[in-house]
């Protein structure tokens, strides 16, 4: 049973991240996306990790892909015409970057196939409850939980102020002092 | 998840024909209520000449979407235009496996949670999958190809994710004193305590107002509204398609408003009232079904009384009022459960 | 039967190489941001992997802080396009190459 969704959602997931990388509609290529993020998110629940695949569902294909949507909407970006490549660069390198890639794989194949990983024990409780999780991030990882807080909260100002309008012509205009910024 | 009883499949199927047997049951009943409810509050009779009361209206109205004409824009994205409907039932439906509808039975040697998922993410699992819903109002209004979509999707999913904010902090509140995600865990507490909408009452009015904005029920329905945008996102989309947005509309009304009964109004639990087993959990049943139709009929009831909300006040409301409420009365409720009161 | 967790392992590194090549070969900006994306959820499923396979909490601890990151990273980069747009009217990378050499 365990095998049966493993194969399912691994299969899904490795093609539709094809799909992601070669699609060359950018709005196809990011509900490829969603459904990547979602197949992984079945993983991590079969891994034991119910919590982590909840919260990728949650932020990742909740938030994050919404986001990219919008921008790829409000800025509407077409897809690449037929006669254009939709990759940069001369052949050789993209050749030279995929095949880079595939060397890549084809050693951590190895490195796993040489190794000898040991057996998994079946799942405890400890490793799946929320509270193990939650006791580790509010004692022994308070302080990067605060930073990551902190982090976001930089992002969310940042992001802000880099996207809004420029003010029109410099501090010397007054024709519109509570102009709404759209 | 390996706390709990490893589901046997044949429960999780019955429980599941059961929760959704109850939501397809209550969307044709919606649109009678909806119709009659609407005439009541406007003097008027309403449908009335199908059967006695109308009752046979939804029945007409099913017939008409099965056979009107399906009319697909020739230069619409088709990929999008056609998975927008599905993708638009999908949240409705998957969010109920998480509501209790009874309380743990023990039947055929085995001891049954009531809820079709018994997983320890619970509430969060409901949220995650509501905010899946943001996707079928992008691609319906992007693969229209026509500017009020257009304009009738990015207004209505952007309204989605601002008012998701309120809504998540709401419910976040009313699971910190129960120390759980798991909903029979909140049912459990509120039997022993007393309803949360009593101690968490801002957290209850800003989980009302975001439920109506997340299902765009007037007053938060602009980027629907007839008379502003054709039809907003759903312009392009005619019988079974359209019956499939208001079939997704209908279902996520009776998902929202299960978890708010569960959350705020103790589920299927009746306040003095401890039954076990079989009888427990039919009148469970019942009373999750009765406090549900309640809560549909002040959906009904507000559809008809307020008028709409303009798009910046919707804007404004939601992150500059909702939120800054939503976040304090998380503190409160964190604040008086350190403090013991909760 | 159990799954063995090397094929875990497997698919993150193809879903990783997947990512990298469409991240170093795609003209469109938007396309490259989606395959940085899909490369930090490979990371994420290595980590939960091994997380699994070792009985410790460490690796879902970590994936919890690159999903923070991650949302941060992906607003912050996403106002910049929005802010080279702007300027350039194109987030075609062959014709955003100022700093080239």
């Amino acid at each position: 049973m365990e095998m049966l969704i493993f194969l399912l959602f691994a299969a899904l997931a490795l093609g539709s991240s094809l799909v992601v990388v070669l699609h060359r509609n950018p709005i196809y290529a990011t509900i490829s996306l969603v459904l990547t993020l979602f197949c992984v998110a079945v993983l991590f629940v079969l891994l034991g990790a119910p919590f982590l695949g909840v919260l990728q569902v949650l932020i990742y294909t909740g938030a994050i892909v919404v986001l990219f949507l919008f921008v790829i909407m409000l800025l509407n970006i077409q897809k690449q015409g037929r006669d254009e490549s939709a990759f940069a660069g001369q052949g050789l390198q993209a050749a030279g970057a995929i095949g880079g890639a595939i060397v890549f794989f084809l050693l951590v194949g190895l490195a796993l196939w040489r190794s000898g990983l040991p057996e998994l024990h079946p799942l405890t409780a400890d490793l799946v409850a929320l509270k193990g999780l939650s006791r580790d991030l509010f004692a022994e990882y308070l302080l990067p939980f605060e930073i990551v807080g902190l982090l976001l909260l930089v992002a969310v100002i940042g992001a802000t102020v880099v996207a809004r309008k420029p003010p029109e012509d410099g501090p010397a205009t007054k024709t519109n002092p509570e102009g709404a910024e759209l | 998840m390996e706390t709990m009883a490893s589901p046997v499949l044949i429960d999780v199927a019955v429980k599941l024909a059961v929760m959704l047997g109850f939501v397809l049951t209550v969307v044709p009943v919606m649109v009678w209520v909806e119709r009659r409810g609407s005439a009541l509050i406007q003097d008027r009779p309403g449908p009335n000449r199908l059967g006695p009361f109308g009752l046979i209206q939804p029945l007409a109205d099913a017939v008409k979407f099965l056979f009107k004409e399906d009319v697909t824009p020739s230069a619409a994205d088709k990929p999008l235009y056609l998975m927008a409907p599905v993708l638009a039932l999908i949240p409705a439906f998957t969010t109920i496996v998480v509501i209790p509808f009874g309380p743990t039975i023990q039947a055929f040697g085995r001891t049954i949670p009531l809820v079709v998922a018994p997983a320890e993410t619970g509430v969060l699992l409901f949220l995650s999958l509501a905010s899946l819903g943001v996707y079928s109002l992008i691609l319906a209004g992007y693969g229209s190809n026509n500017k009020f979509s257009l304009l009738g999707s990015i207004r209505a999913s952007a309204q989605m994710i601002s008012y998701e904010l309120a809504l998540t902090l709401s419910v976040l509140a009313v699971v910190i004193p129960v120390s759980s995600f798991y909903l029979p865990d909140v049912v459990a507490y509120q039997q022993t305590h007393m309803w949360n909408c009593i101690p968490q009452v801002i957290g209850f009015v800003v989980f009302l107002i975001a439920s109506f904005a997340e299902t765009n029920r007037l007053p938060f329905d602009l980027p629907e509204a007839e008379s502003e945008l054709v039809a907003g996102f759903h312009t392009e989309y005619s019988a079974m398609r359209f019956a499939s947005f208001f079939m997704g509309e209908y279902a996520s009304m009776t998902a929202l408003s299960c978890l708010g009964v569960t959350l705020y109004f103790g589920g299927w639990s009746l306040p003095f009232v401890h039954l076990e087993g079989w009888i427990g959990a039919v009148v469970g049943l019942l009373t999750l079904v009765a406090k549900v139709g309640i809560c549909m009929a002040v959906f009904v009831w507000v559809r008809w009384t307020f008028p709409r909300f303009r798009y910046d006040q919707l804007m404004r409301l939601g992150w500059k009022v909702l939120l800054p409420l939503a976040i304090l009365n998380l503190l409160g409720v964190a604040a008086a459960t350190l403090a013991g009161w909760l | 039967m159990s799954v063995p967790i090397h094929w875990y392992l497997l698919l993150a590194a193809a879903m990783f190489c997947i990512g990298a090549a469409g991240a170093l070969t795609r003209r469109n900006g938007i396309s490259i941001f989606l395959s940085i994306e899909l490369m930090l959820n490979a990371a994420n499923l290595t980590l939960v992997a091994y997380s699994r396979l070792l009985d410790v909490r460490t690796g879902q601890l970590v994936v919890f802080f690159v999903l923070a990151v991650a949302a941060a990273e992906a607003a912050v980069g996403l106002a910049l396009f929005i802010a080279v747009f702007r300027q350039r009217h194109t987030i075609d990378l062959n014709r955003i190459n100022l700093m080239r050499w």
